[in-house]
């Protein structure tokens, strides 16, 4: 029996990947689009036409990520003037920092909003609370890997609770649902303060694809202030890891 | 004639066609047929006519003969008298009735748990809510409650669950869903935009967006005259069984991590890392969001990526393969998870329970056997495993080996695949037949996957149903843990791990 664990062992090899902050992601991976002007902008206005998120806007050209579900089908309709990058840092501390504009190369990380008390009480260890409110289990899926062992984010310190009690911050996933909203207020009060907010996916930041839905019920977001937006449907593990480090202060590069 | 007979290849029927008869006629003839094996439910809905009133649609599957029954009613909808409910005779119709009963009203006479079921924000009572749930209740000075929920201790979706307990021992378990509710089915039908329709199917449940987003295309393609072509039928085929087999993996894992495994837990969390990247080097996301689009597809197969796969799937079969001999073999896995939650055969059947919860019960429902279409009508005879005891043990050797059926399956699927330069492109305009009905039937890793669509005289779809499996399967765990000791509820949870949004929808 212990020689099937040692086979076990043996196909497992080493997983966690040694540095975070070198990962590049699979070339067909849809993640921090670019935009192009071009004379001709009637193939914009056909892919704001199809969007199903209403995330582009031709004057200006705009396409909000907070809203992008990266489905890719406007980067076909319009080739020359929008295209999907592999790059997955696309967290910001400022909702309107997601507004992606054309000749933009990197999502800006405004490190004026991010509040002292973070960098002093978190650096260090943060321990996460996640509320699902209307997710649709891929994103929970994938704040979970983040965890595992190819990942593994718990070395840096950062790990996800059981009780609210025990937390630094909230991780909101999901567009808000009026049968979750008193549930979710309920846990965010029970957080000590300082606390994070984290909303993570295009759902959570934005309604997403039930922005107009009657079951929803987004009023949480007059009341409480988001320390890091994340988008993505659902949001990459390197993308949470990548905004969260930043966030902490602890990344070694610009973007 | 009571029913209108198709199948789950035939294209869309026009609602015309449908016979409308009086519900005692139905009534009757589903008391009967229901008691044989070979039925059960696929879909059972109202919806409200031009003109005022319900008219209610029922879809029958009949396993025997691969048929599809379709048949409805127009009941008296000023009539203070209600319905004889179906759920008294055959508990399987109960959370349609229940569906029917929130949204209209309508009274089942004699139904059982006539409870809420999902508190959707268009409910007919706003006067029942989430606050007044009238949990089952039990007295006696040995008796506890636990509530758990609705937010719980790991990374997962929302729901309630109430337990009366003697000493560790549970004696009911009641389980309060509907905070997932966002109103995918009334967003189905809010725009006419099919590219926001498939994303929408696909965020039905993320964890099944494959399979949903494939149901989705398939009642499409049903509303139109055009033919699939094969290749598209086979690249939806790989993608699916790839959803199946992560999520096989994904739940081994989990599983053994609740019972402190830690040497297979991690070695199927890297399992499952590798199988979603296979599926994010085909399409760009983990999931398969953005696979599976109507009529065509943006990422045909080429040669380099039928070769990747194939190397994947054979490498992550062969290390998968080393984890279950190990696993079936040890002593204390098999002290956890052996006669724990079991669901009996005939439990089973009587509740309705479809996919591989109902296979490891002994009950054989499996839609790529019972109910094919493309791959599995032609190229591949799906043989569905069956296993017997219904425990825990039961639903991970069900997974155990599925996964590895599936990996066989892509394997067989690309050997003899040879990839097309022009393969078809997404058609999200092509005109839909008008007053027509049209179903999905999807074997997803859960089980069935059902949606029904009804069109308007336009030819736009302006009533959307979406059934997936978790909506009866959650009674089955709630029978499960009957019995047992609450320290075991985790695993058999885990053993179903079923869909919260999926059921809330």
């Amino acid at each position: 029996m212990i020689f099937g664990k040692l086979r076990i062992l043996h196909s497992h090899g080493r997983q966690a990947i040694p540095d975070l902050s070198r990962v590049e992601l699979a070339e067909r991976f849809r993640g921090r689009p670019e935009l192009t002007l071009t004379d001709d902008m009637s193939q914009v206005e056909q892919a704001a036409a199809i969007c199903p998120m209403g995330a582009i806007s031709v004057s200006p050209f705009t396409l909000d990520l907070g809203r992008c579900l990266f489905c890719g089908e406007c980067a076909r309709c319009a080739q020359h003037n929008i295209r999907f990058t592999n790059d997955y840092r696309m967290g910001a501390t400022r909702r309107e920092d997601l507004v992606v504009r054309p000749g933009q190369t990197a999502v800006p990380f405004f490190e004026g909003a991010v509040r002292a008390d973070i960098r002093r009480m978190f650096s260090r260890s943060l321990q996460l609370r996640e509320v699902s409110a209307g997710g649709d289990a891929s994103i929970e899926m994938e704040l979970g890997a983040t965890g595992n062992v190819n990942f593994d984010f718990g070395r840096f310190g950062v790990r996800f609770t059981a009780s609210p009690r025990h937390a630094d911050g909230l991780v909101l996933t999901g567009p808000v649902t009026s049968n979750m909203a008193e549930a979710l207020e309920i846990c965010y009060d029970s957080i000590p303060t300082p606390k994070l907010l984290v909303v993570c996916g295009s759902e959570a930041c934005s309604g997403g694809l039930f922005a107009e839905s009657r079951a929803v019920d987004r009023s949480f977001f007059e009341r409480h202030t988001v320390d890091l937006w994340l988008p993505g449907a659902p949001t990459h593990p390197m993308t949470f890891i990548e905004a969260v480090t930043r966030l902490r202060g602890k990344a070694s590069s610009e973007r | 004639m009571i029913y209108l007979i198709t199948d789950n290849t035939a294209s869309a029927v026009p609602i015309a066609r449908i016979p409308v008869v009086d519900y005692m006629d139905l009534y009757n003839d589903l008391c009967e047929r229901m008691k044989h094996e070979r039925y059960h439910v696929a879909h059972y809905f109202a919806a409200q006519v031009a003109g005022g009133g319900l008219r209610f649609y029922l879809l029958l599957l009949d396993d025997g003969e691969s048929k599809v029954m379709i048949s409805s009613f127009v009941p008296d909808y000023y009539s203070e008298e209600g319905l004889p409910s179906l759920t008294a005779v055959h508990p399987a119709f109960h959370p349609f009735e229940r569906e029917i009963h929130e949204l209209y009203g309508i009274r089942f006479n004699a139904h059982p748990w006539c409870k809420p079921l999902r508190f959707p924000f268009d409910r007919y009572d706003r006067n029942s809510t989430m606050h007044n749930y009238p949990f089952y209740e039990m007295s006696g000075s040995s008796l506890h409650e636990v509530n758990v929920g609705p937010i719980h201790a790991g990374i997962i979706e929302p729901g309630a669950f109430r337990f009366i307990c003697n000493g560790e021992q549970v004696l009911h378990l009641e389980i309060a869903l509907g905070y997932q509710h966002r109103g995918v089915e009334s967003e189905m039908t809010r725009s006419t935009n099919r590219l926001r329709q498939s994303v929408l199917a696909e965020a039905v449940a993320g964890d099944s967006a494959v399979a949903h987003a494939t149901a989705y295309a398939e009642l499409v393609e049903k509303l139109s005259s055009r033919s699939r072509s094969t290749h598209l039928e086979r690249e939806r085929a790989v993608a699916l069984e790839l959803e199946r087999m992560a999520m096989h993996i994904a739940d081994t894992g989990a599983l053994s991590m609740d019972i402190g495994f830690q040497l297979y837990q991690v070695a199927c969390e890297a399992l499952r890392t590798m199988t979603i990247n296979t599926t994010q080097a085909w399409c760009g996301n983990r999931f398969g969001k953005g696979l599976i689009r109507p009529f065509g597809t943006n990422f045909p197969l080429t040669a380099e990526t039928v070769e990747m796969i194939r190397r994947n799937v054979g490498e992550i079969r062969r290390r998968y393969n080393e984890v279950r001999c190990e696993m079936k073999e040890s002593p204390s896995l098999l002290a956890r998870f052996e006669q724990c939650g079991v669901v009996p055969r005939e439990e089973m059947r009587r509740i309705g329970g479809v996919g591989q919860a109902a296979r490891a019960s002994g009950l054989c429902r499996d839609i790529r056997a019972s109910h094919p279409s493309g791959v599995y009508a032609e190229d591949i005879c799906h043989e569905p495993i069956v296993k017997r005891h219904g425990d825990v043990m039961a639903r991970l050797m069900m997974r155990c080996r599925e996964m590895l059926q599936s990996a066989d399956y892509i394997e067989k699927i690309l050997s003899a695949y040879t990839p097309l330069d022009d393969m078809p492109r997404p058609d999200y305009h092509s005109p839909l037949a008008a007053e027509s009905l049209s179903f999905a039937l999807v074997e997803g890793w859960r089980g069935e996957i059902c949606h029904v669509a009804l069109t308007d005289a336009g030819g736009r779809i302006v009533k959307y149903k979406i059934k997936d499996p978790s909506l009866h399967n959650w009674f089955a765990l709630a029978l499960a843990v009957r019995g047992e000791g609450i320290s075991d509820f985790p695993i058999c949870n885990k053993s179903f791990n079923l869909s919260y949004c999926g059921h809330d929808l």
